[in-house]
């Protein structure tokens, strides 16, 4: 039940929101606010939200995150942090001097998205908020109500860029605060780009991240794009990735989530050129009572588009998720090609997903193919091992190992890779632990 | 090496062995034949140590040890081998890389040292060669998208891997046309020895002319219901199973 009363700090937080910035930013920032004003938070009456309750967030007064301040080395405790290129983003904002952007391409921006708005008006303008459509979501709403700062990276036309780029989100919290950050990617035709996402916080503070990313694929532009998810485990994390491609455009994204508390990931892609490709991939890892939901939504709007899928989750404890995902082919994308696999893996009795496909398709040449497997480790497999010398938990290990390992093997940076195989593999110790001890 | 007494199994409410005794020495080859349902693959399992069966008499002595009371796990790396009739297939692990953690679990177990990746591929080379196991079977998923007889042909490799005390083939020879059986003969021949022991689970007695069996017995209805030399098998080719179910 959406309680007036219950949105009113979040009103009166809205009133508050930054002022700064050009008309138009404004008057975005306007209707955002108005907009989740009359929105409220969504509620497990709705289709969307029938299995992830927000009122825990709804009912905390979160103040707007201040500043944050963060040495150097503390980077260093976060999973892939030393990349090339990277921005870091600290509550939200950017803060350049822990930030490496030096020997980029010519023309390349990559950088802070407050400042792009001063000086890549045009462009930031001609893209910011016309695709993370926030008419029917609140929580990209209340994003584009607080939007100031986040990561800008726009690749040129032509441009080539091997070494990945990372976007790194900090949130160095005290107590209940919030932060609201914006990724804006574009890429321009025939460009090719890696960009790594990963939000992270301090120890086990109770903070809401609430991120809103939007990525433009140009003719014939190749993104190769990862966000990793590893946020406090007590920490609220809602985030939605919006993708639009033109004409033979390719764009791959793989999720991982590994903390949080209560996290939905939304994933959006338009596949609004001909011939253009989508790849959405995720892992993720859940539990104690913690909450994973991930919505994706391809929409097929073009012909001879491909798209693949593929979501694997490890549950255990009482964690709980939740997989939704959306196949849409318009009347005109014929000879579409989409193919969707989810898979969960629950490690207790308790742990537990709510998994739905949702096909809905307008056109009539096509081939779409959707599959769900749930549950335990396969019995066969594992006495197979264990009848070649194995232990019980070595075989175990081993058929987890690999079930992860579909998703991990299709990352193409190799540190990134090792990164996540290794923090995954701990993670999964303690939990299979866990399990052993109950 | 060993000695099955009075064993009892029950699956699903039904039993299925209704009182075995079986004695194998190091060094002979046995050959368990029987109709479809009398048993067979069930003895094999639950040797194996496959969790589905319930024994509920008897005992079996391994080595002179209780076999019934060790773990599937243990009882590999004691020396026990079943070449499985429906290969695993286990998406995702790498043939290689679980050959060379089966081979390592063992050679752990007896104090031996770890072999590291070369000296692996080296054996692999050499028994690789005695299955025509190719190359790129190594580096696919344990199984994944074999055809039968290169399952059957991965069983007996691994099997030439781990140089099992105990050998036992659970119906390695359904599925295969006759290339294939013979490269499958020829690699468990290559492993008879005197240390070694052996016992064939199969149909047909068409194995059995490529492996010549010691002894052959006859299961029927969860018994032995007859035990010969290996002339037994080609009474059986001749007569078919019906003479022995009806006495």
């Amino acid at each position: 039940m959406q309680v007036a009363e219950k949105l009113q700090p979040w009103l009166a937080a809205l009133d508050e929101r930054p002022k700064s910035g050009p008309r138009w930013l404004q008057d975005l920032r306007g209707r955002g606010a108005a907009r989740f004003a009359e929105l409220g938070f969504p509620t497990v009456r709705e289709e969307e939200w029938r299995f992830t309750n927000v009122a825990p967030i709804a009912s905390t007064a979160f103040r707007p995150a201040p500043a944050g301040r963060l040495a150097p080395e503390q980077l260093d405790a976060f999973l892939y942090a030393d990349a090339p290129f990277r921005l870091v983003i600290v509550n939200g904002r950017f803060v350049p001097e822990l930030s490496r952007t030096r020997g980029l391409p010519e023309g390349m921006r990559f950088g802070s998205l407050a400042s792009a708005i001063q000086d890549d008006p045009d462009v930031v303008a001609r893209h910011l908020g016309t695709i993370a459509d926030f008419d029917a979501r609140a929580f990209p709403a209340l994003n584009t109500a607080f939007l100031e700062d986040g990561a800008f990276v726009h690749v040129p036309e032509g441009v080539v860029i091997e070494e990945p780029l990372l976007l790194l989100f900090v949130s160095v919290a005290d107590g209940a605060v919030m932060a609201h950050p914006r990724t804006l990617v574009i890429a321009g035709a025939r460009s090719q780009s890696r960009i790594v996402e990963t939000y992270v916080g301090n120890g086990d503070q109770a903070y809401f991240s609430n991120a809103v990313t939007e990525v433009f694929a140009g003719e014939n532009a190749i993104v190769d794009h990862y966000k990793v998810q590893e946020e406090s485990l007590d920490a609220f994390h809602i985030a939605s990735m919006h993708v639009h491609t033109d004409r033979s455009a390719n764009v791959s994204s793989h999720s991982f989530a590994l903390g949080g508390r209560l996290v939905r990931n939304d994933v959006l892609a338009t596949l609004d050129g001909e011939g253009s490709e989508v790849t959405l991939n995720g892992l993720y890892l859940a539990d104690g009572d913690r909450l994973v939901d991930n919505h994706t939504t391809i929409d097929h709007a073009k012909a001879h588009c491909p798209s693949h899928e593929i979501y694997k989750g490890i549950l255990g404890g009482r964690a709980r998720a939740i997989f939704n995902g959306k196949i849409i082919v318009r009347p005109d994308a014929q000879k579409t090609d989409a193919k969707q696999t989810n898979r969960a893996l629950l490690l207790t009795d308790d742990a537990a997903i709510n998994t739905k496909p949702q096909l809905e398709i307008f056109a009539d040449d096509v081939r779409c193919t959707h599959g769900a497997a749930i549950g335990q480790l396969d019995e066969d497999a594992l006495f197979y091992l264990q009848a070649r010398g194995l232990t019980f938990h070595e075989a175990r290990d081993m058929l987890i190992h690999a079930f992860a390992g579909d998703i991990l093997d299709r990352v193409r940076i190799e540190p990134l890779r090792r990164a996540l195989e290794s923090e995954l593999y701990a993670q999964l110790a303690r939990d299979l632990a866990e399990a052993d001890a109950a | 090496m060993l000695d099955i007494r009075n064993l009892q199994v029950r699956a699903e409410g039904n039993q299925i062995l209704k009182g075995i005794d079986l004695h194998v020495g190091a060094g002979e080859v046995h050959a368990i034949m029987g109709p479809n349902g009398s048993g067979k693959s069930t003895l094999a399992r639950v040797l194996a140590g496959h969790p589905e069966y319930e024994v509920n008499g008897g005992e079996v002595a391994y080595e002179g040890r209780d076999l019934l009371a060790m773990d599937p796990d243990e009882r590999a790396r004691e020396g026990l081998f079943m070449a499985f009739q429906y290969p695993v297939e286990i998406a995702g692990v790498n043939n290689a890389y679980f050959l060379k953690a089966a081979l390592n679990a063992k050679r752990k177990h007896h104090g031996l040292p770890e072999l590291d990746a070369m000296e692996f591929m080296q054996l692999v080379g050499e028994k690789a060669k005695l299955l025509e196991i190719d190359r790129t079977m190594l580096n696919r998923a344990v199984n994944e998208g074999f055809s039968g007889g290169e399952k059957k042909r991965n069983e007996i490799f691994q099997m030439a891997l781990l140089e099992p005390k105990l050998a036992i083939l659970d119906e390695t020879d359904s599925g295969l046309d006759i290339d294939a059986l013979k490269t499958v003969a020829h690699g468990v021949n290559a492993m008879r020895s005197p240390v070694r022991a052996i016992v064939v689970v199969t149909h047909y007695q068409r194995l059995l002319e490529y492996i010549v069996p010691d002894f052959v017995h006859v299961l029927s209805a969860g018994r032995i219901v007859k035990s010969g030399g290996k002339e037994l098998a080609l009474e059986l080719e001749r007569r078919g199973y019906g003479w022995i179910e009806a006495a």
